[in-house]
């Protein structure tokens, strides 16, 4: 095949789905007017694809803070930590975020994709293991094939199955590095992290979790799931993002065992890559403070939840445990395709996701909810979702 | 030809015939998993949980740029299974 061929491919798979039209990846936001409205096509949109969880994009200490630092200390940092050194204000968002998580330490990376990449290439390697959630994000499979350790995956929150496959490894399974996510991003379910800690702990193994969509989403405090849990102990070291509930860009690892601090010796994706700029740095700290201030962001995102989740019901969904991720399964790309444009056309946008970007092969709208949306916001959605799938459903996967 | 390697060959063609019969396409030794059954890397994952089930044992992720044909995943399953 040559060099070329594949793009013809993607070309074709394209031009067969959106006939030259309007898709995800064109989709132009000519203004952003807030955390949930801007204008896409001449048309004043409500977004429901952001991941912007807490609504906190817009808040005004965060954009204070914000232009402050770019006015104090520039537009970036020109390279990275090893190379430039750090800025003040990454080790004290270090200092906060390691303060938040109660943890000893804490690493901050460029992005969250990169902050997978980085823990996972830093702690495993040649000679090591790692055993993954099959539904686990790009940037956990992509860090599993850079690290260059052995890679295993276990069925889909499937704490017996994980239990399985470590007795396979026999005396390696205490050596090994466990891998899920708090929240899956896809299909908006949560792991069953109490049990896969007690597997974990029976094991000897080692776990990382990655809270990228539960920060400031679950637990007391906002910590995630495995806070939600009762398992945080068990959790070895805490992945996550700035760019979800915290609204900047960004990434982090927390945890309590001192080799972390070695990562920003050994990890390529830290040492390789420019650092976080300041005014981005100060955005996430206030972004920080405010989530941890203001439980009330928290309460109203699970208002819009559960608002939401009664509109849903009208389409006769199979039973979903509630989450500020909602996907809406359907039978064929085609007709998740079709909904799409048709909703971006009523001024609603959300997440197209078509295989292999979802599990399973199966096609999804995806939902994502956000303490800044109106009563008003989610009734609109519920109403359209309804009015163009109210008579399809029963023949989708839900 | 081993039993071993018939056992593995029989196994690999019972999981992948569904596949094969959508395509219209009959299963060899030659059969390619991307080109001629049209599994990308996720279906092929999904594939390999189901042999993984079946014969217990463990296939790492690894070897996943060495499976092109049915004959490289055969190869790859016998080594795995001898350790």
């Amino acid at each position: 095949m040559a060099l070329f061929d594949k793009f013809k491919q993607l070309a074709n798979h394209r031009e067969a789905l959106f006939h030259g039209g309007i898709d995800p990846g064109r989709v132009v936001i000519e203004r952003i007017l807030s955390p949930t409205h801007a204008i896409i096509d001449g048309r004043e949109t409500v977004l429901f694809g952001t991941n912007n969880y807490l609504g906190l994009t817009f808040d005004e200490q965060s954009i204070d803070a914000g232009r402050a630092a770019l006015s104090r200390e520039g537009t970036g940092t020109t390279g990275s930590r090893m190379a430039n050194g750090s800025y003040a204000g990454h080790a004290a968002l270090e200092r906060e975020l390691a303060d938040f998580f109660g943890r000893k330490h804490c690493v901050v990376f460029s992005t969250g994709y990169s902050a997978n990449l980085g823990v996972l290439m830093g702690l495993a390697g040649p000679g090591d293991v790692i055993i993954i959630d099959a539904d686990s994000h790009a940037s956990i499979y992509d860090g599993c094939r850079m690290s260059g350790a052995e890679v295993f995956r276990f069925r889909h929150d499937d704490a017996a199955d994980l239990d399985r496959r470590l007795k396979r490894l026999g005396s390696r399974a205490s050596d090994a590095l466990i891998v899920v996510e708090g929240l899956y991003s896809m299909l908006g379910d949560r792991a069953d992290l109490a049990r896969i800690a007690a597997v974990k702990a029976e094991s000897g193994a080692f776990l990382v979790v990655d809270e990228a969509h539960s920060l400031g989403v679950f637990g007391a405090t906002g910590r995630g799931v495995a806070e939600e849990a009762g398992v945080e102990a068990e959790v070895d070291f805490v992945v996550g993002t700035f760019s979800k509930s915290l609204g900047t860009t960004g990434g982090y690892c927390v945890s309590n065992h001192d080799e972390l601090e070695l990562l920003r010796y050994s990890s390529r994706p830290f040492v390789f890559t420019a650092s976080p700029c300041p005014s981005v740095v100060a955005c996430t700290r206030a972004a920080l403070t405010n989530l941890r201030e203001r439980p009330e962001l928290r309460t109203r995102l699970w208002d819009n939840v559960r608002r939401l989740a009664g509109h849903l019901e009208r389409l006769e969904r199979p039973d979903r445990p509630p989450s500020p991720v909602v996907p809406i399964l359907l039978s064929n790309p085609a007709l998740a395709v079709e909904t799409w444009k048709e909703l971006l056309e009523r001024g609603i946008y959300l997440n197209l996701v078509l295989p292999p970007a979802a599990p399973n092969g199966i096609s999804l709208l995806r939902l994502s909810l956000s303490a800044a949306h109106s009563a008003a916001d989610i009734d609109q959605v519920g109403d359209a979702l309804v009015a163009l799938l109210g008579g399809v459903m029963k023949s989708s996967p839900g | 030809m081993s039993e071993k390697a018939t056992e593995t060959r029989d196994l690999i063609f019972e999981v992948l015939r569904p596949f094969a019969d959508e395509k219209g396409v009959s299963l060899s030794e030659g059969t390619e998993l991307a080109a001629d059954l049209d599994l990308d890397s996720m279906k092929i994952m999904e594939v390999l949980l189901e042999i993984e089930d079946r014969l217990d044992i463990s296939i790492p992720q690894n070897i996943l740029p060495n499976l092109r044909t049915l004959a490289d995943l055969e190869r790859e399953l016998d080594a795995l299974k001898t350790h």
